[in-house]
C-alpha cells in the first residue's frame, strides 16, 4: 500500500511540476498579449495551469512528503528536482512559439487526463476529470490559433515553421518515463510510450495538415532526462524569479 | 435529542445556502453544487466542498465563509475538507440557479457538448438579453475561469456564457 502512495506521489510531483512551469510561463504574458482578448485567453489558462499544479503537488506532499506542503514542493526546490518536460520551460520567445508549445503539450495532457480519471484513487480521478475539462478549451484555443496562424499571412505562416523547428526537439521526452512512469504504465494505470506517441501523432497531425505546416522528422537531437532532472538552463532562470519572494520571506502571507 | 445526520445535513445546507459566490453573487455556494456533504464526527462538524475550476480563486473565501458563519451560528470546531471526487460539473446547477443566471444576465450553460467535443463551435448561445441565438463567441476565456464571451448581433450586446463544464 505504501509503495502505492510512493507511486501515485511520484506521478502527482511530474504532473504538478508541468503544470506548475507552464502556468508560470503562460502568466509572463500578462500585459503582453497582442489583443486584449488574448491576454485575458493567456492569463485564463495560466491560471487553470497553476490551479491544477496546486492540487497535484498537494497530492504529491500528502503521499510522500511528509510534512511538506504544496508551497515547500514548488518554491523551495532546485531545478534539478524539478520533473517537468524541457519543452515547458522554453521561453515564451513570440506568440507563435507559445500557441506551439500550448498545443504540443494540451494534445499530451488530453491524453494523459482521459486516462488518469480512470484511476482507482479517487484524489488522481477527481483531479483530472476537473482538468481534462479545462485542457479541452485550452486545446480548442491552442489548435484554433495554430491553424489561423499556419493559414494565415507569410509572416504567419513561417513563424510556425520557426516555432516548431526550435521546439521539436522537446517532443520526444514526452514519450520517455522514468523508473515509476515505466511501473505505471506497465500496470496500465497510465498511457504506454508507443500507444501515447501514436495517439498524439494523430491528434496534432489533423491540424498541422489544416495549418498546411509540415511535421519534423526524426533525424535530429532530441533532449532527454526531463524525469530525472534534466534542465536546459531556463528552468534555473524561471525558478530564480518565481521562487524569490518565498524564499526571501519565508511564511509570507498577504 | 440526538439529531438524525440527515437532519443535520439539511440544516447545514439551509445555513450555508446564505453564502454568495464570491464571483456570481446572484448564486449561492450550494445552488453553484460547492457545498457537497456535511456530517458530525466525534461531535465535530465536517463540511465537504469540491473545487468549481481548479485554479478558482474563490475557493479559499468561500471556505473562509463558511468558517466563520458556522462559528457564529454555534458550531464551535468545525473543519472544512476540500474534496476532488466527483469532480464538479455545471449539471450540478439547478434548474432554479440557472434561471438566476439568466435574469442576471448571464446565458446559462446550454449544451453539454462544449465540455467533451473538440470539434465544438460555440455556435447559437442564446443572448440572456433578447433570446435570440444570432450570436457570436467573442473569445472562450471571460473575466472568470468559468465564463465565455459572445455578441449578440440582434440586440448588439455583448454577454457573458456560464460555460458548460
Amino acid at each position: 500500500m505504501k509503495s502505492d502512495k510512493n507511486m501515485i506521489s511520484r506521478l502527482a510531483l511530474w504532473m504538478g511540476d508541468d503544470a506548475l512551469i507552464i502556468g508560470h510561463r503562460l502568466s509572463e504574458w500578462c500585459g503582453h498579449a497582442p489583443i486584449l482578448e488574448e491576454d485575458i485567453a493567456l492569463a485564463n489558462i495560466a491560471l487553470d495551469c497553476l490551479g491544477q499544479a496546486n492540487s497535484w503537488l498537494k497530492l504529491a506532499a500528502e503521499y510522500g512528503y511528509p510534512n511538506k506542503t504544496e508551497d515547500d514542493l514548488a518554491f523551495f526546490r532546485e531545478a534539478g528536482d524539478f520533473t517537468n518536460l524541457q519543452l515547458l520551460e522554453q521561453p515564451n520567445g513570440d506568440f507563435a512559439k507559445t500557441i506551439v508549445r500550448q498545443f504540443l503539450f494540451d494534445a499530451l495532457r488530453i491524453l494523459f487526463y482521459e486516462k488518469l480519471f480512470l484511476f482507482a484513487d479517487e484524489n488522481v480521478a477527481g483531479i483530472s476529470g476537473r482538468a481534462l475539462k479545462e485542457i479541452k478549451y485550452h486545446f480548442r484555443h491552442s489548435r484554433s490559433w495554430l491553424i489561423r496562424l499556419g493559414d494565415g499571412t507569410p509572416e504567419s505562416h513561417m513563424r510556425i515553421i520557426r516555432a516548431l523547428e526550435e521546439l521539436w526537439e522537446f517532443t520526444n521526452e514526452m514519450f520517455e518515463y522514468d523508473e515509476t512512469g515505466a511501473r505505471l504504465a506497465s500496470l496500465d494505470l497510465i498511457p504506454g510510450t508507443e500507444s501515447l506517441k501514436e495517439n498524439w501523432y494523430i491528434l496534432i497531425s489533423s491540424a498541422f495538415r489544416e495549418a498546411g505546416i509540415d511535421i519534423p522528422g526524426q533525424d535530429r537531437y532530441f533532449s532527454t532526462g526531463s524525469r530525472n532532472g534534466m534542465h536546459t538552463e531556463y528552468l534555473g532562470h524561471l525558478l530564480a524569479e518565481m521562487q524569490i519572494t518565498a524564499r526571501s520571506f519565508p511564511g509570507a502571507k498577504w | 435529542m440526538v439529531k438524525e445526520p440527515i437532519e443535520i445535513r439539511k440544516e447545514i445546507f439551509n445555513l450555508l445556502s446564505q453564502i454568495p459566490d464570491p464571483e456570481i453573487p446572484v448564486l449561492n455556494i450550494v445552488e453553484m453544487g460547492i457545498v457537497r456533504d456535511a456530517y458530525i464526527v466525534n461531535g465535530k462538524l465536517k463540511v465537504n466542498i469540491t473545487p468549481t475550476y481548479s485554479g478558482c480563486p474563490a475557493m479559499k473565501p468561500i471556505e473562509d465563509d463558511i468558517v466563520k458563519l458556522l462559528e457564529e451560528s454555534g458550531y464551535q470546531a468545525s473543519e472544512v475538507n476540500l474534496v476532488y471526487y466527483p469532480p464538479w460539473t455545471t449539471d450540478w446547477l439547478t434548474h432554479e440557479a440557472k434561471h438566476k443566471l439568466e435574469e442576471y444576465g448571464i446565458a446559462p450553460p446550454q449544451n453539454t457538448d462544449e465540455s467533451h467535443d473538440l470539434n465544438y463551435q460555440f455556435t447559437g448561445i442564446l443572448c440572456p438579453f433578447c433570446n435570440s441565438a444570432d450570436t457570436r463567441l467573442t473569445s472562450v476565456f471571460g473575466s472568470t475561469s468559468c465564463k465565455s464571451l459572445h455578441y449578440c448581433n440582434a440586440c448588439q450586446q455583448p454577454f457573458e456564457h456560464f460555460k458548460c463544464s
